[in-house]
């Protein structure tokens, strides 16, 4: 019965808090509304998502968040540094293949999203059979070292929090 | 407002301008189109992100209200940002890929 109101009762919760956020005032009003858009969207849109994402550990995404928060500023500061002193056809850009462990397609694109926002990188495609990455590194000297960097920061991550 | 308030919203006023201004300067100074991608997606996200910490703070000391619209703002952006970037390269790819056949 549960399921049937409520097919997914973490995208309700995210849109009950933003539509909170877009009103910007925190009154029962605007709560009763955003309840109401929430469960009405999450049931109008249940047909597009067969299938519950398992979002797990809210002190691990807290944690990964705020890596990743840390890592834009610092890839944000290279990426000026290289942009502003370095002739551009000095940069060592290449494709690096990224092999994926996860299999889930939300914990996928979040990779795929977090490496586009990171260290002078940028994901390009997934392979067919969503078992690499194809990413653009804006310079590097060792390929294997960032491959390494990635899965070990972002991907063992993700993989526990999307199962 | 005080004295404080007003320094640190424009120091981040200008922090804010700064990136954008290089990620701006990204796309126009690097080689091909996949490094200039690299320039928008993350100078830029930190240029509004300091821009949007600043209008917050104004509205938290000028106005003593806190406003959500900056979170959202920012939430979206660091949603889109990825998409457009992957799309963008996508479709480089592919053009290239037909060029060389």
């Amino acid at each position: 019965m549960i399921e049937r109101i409520l097919p997914h009762p973490v995208l309700t919760a995210v849109l009950v808090v933003v539509w909170i956020m877009l009103v910007n005032a925190l009154t029962p009003g605007s709560v009763v509304m955003g309840m109401i858009v929430g469960t009405a969207v999450a049931k109008l849109t249940s047909v597009y998502w067969p299938e519950r994402a398992k979002i797990g550990r809210p002190l691990l995404v807290a944690e990964y968040i705020g890596i990743v928060l840390y890592d834009i500023v610092v890839s944000s500061l290279q990426v000026a540094r290289l942009i502003l002193f370095r002739n551009p056809h000095t940069l060592r850009s290449q494709f690096i293949t990224v092999p994926l462990d996860a299999r889930s397609p939300e914990a996928i694109v979040a990779l795929a999203g977090t490496i586009t926002l990171t260290p002078g990188t940028l994901s390009v495609d997934v392979s067919d059979d969503m078992r690499s990455l194809s990413v653009h590194c804006l310079d590097i000297d060792d390929p294997a070292a960032v491959v390494s960097d990635i899965k070990q920061r972002y991907e063992q991550r993700l993989m526990r929090i999307l199962t | 407002m005080s004295i404080v308030g007003e320094i640190i919203i424009s120091a981040l006023l200008l922090v804010g301008a700064g990136f954008m201004l290089v990620g701006s300067l990204g796309l126009a100074r690097l080689a091909d189109p996949l490094q200039r991608l690299h320039g928008p997606t993350k100078a830029t996200t930190v240029g509004i992100g300091a821009i949007l910490m600043a209008s917050m703070l104004y509205q938290f000391v000028g106005h003593d209200k806190i406003s959500f619209h900056e979170f959202l703002i920012a939430l979206f952006l660091f949603i889109t940002a990825p998409i457009s970037a992957h799309l963008l390269a996508k479709a480089y790819l592919h053009m290239n890929r037909t060029d060389r056949e």
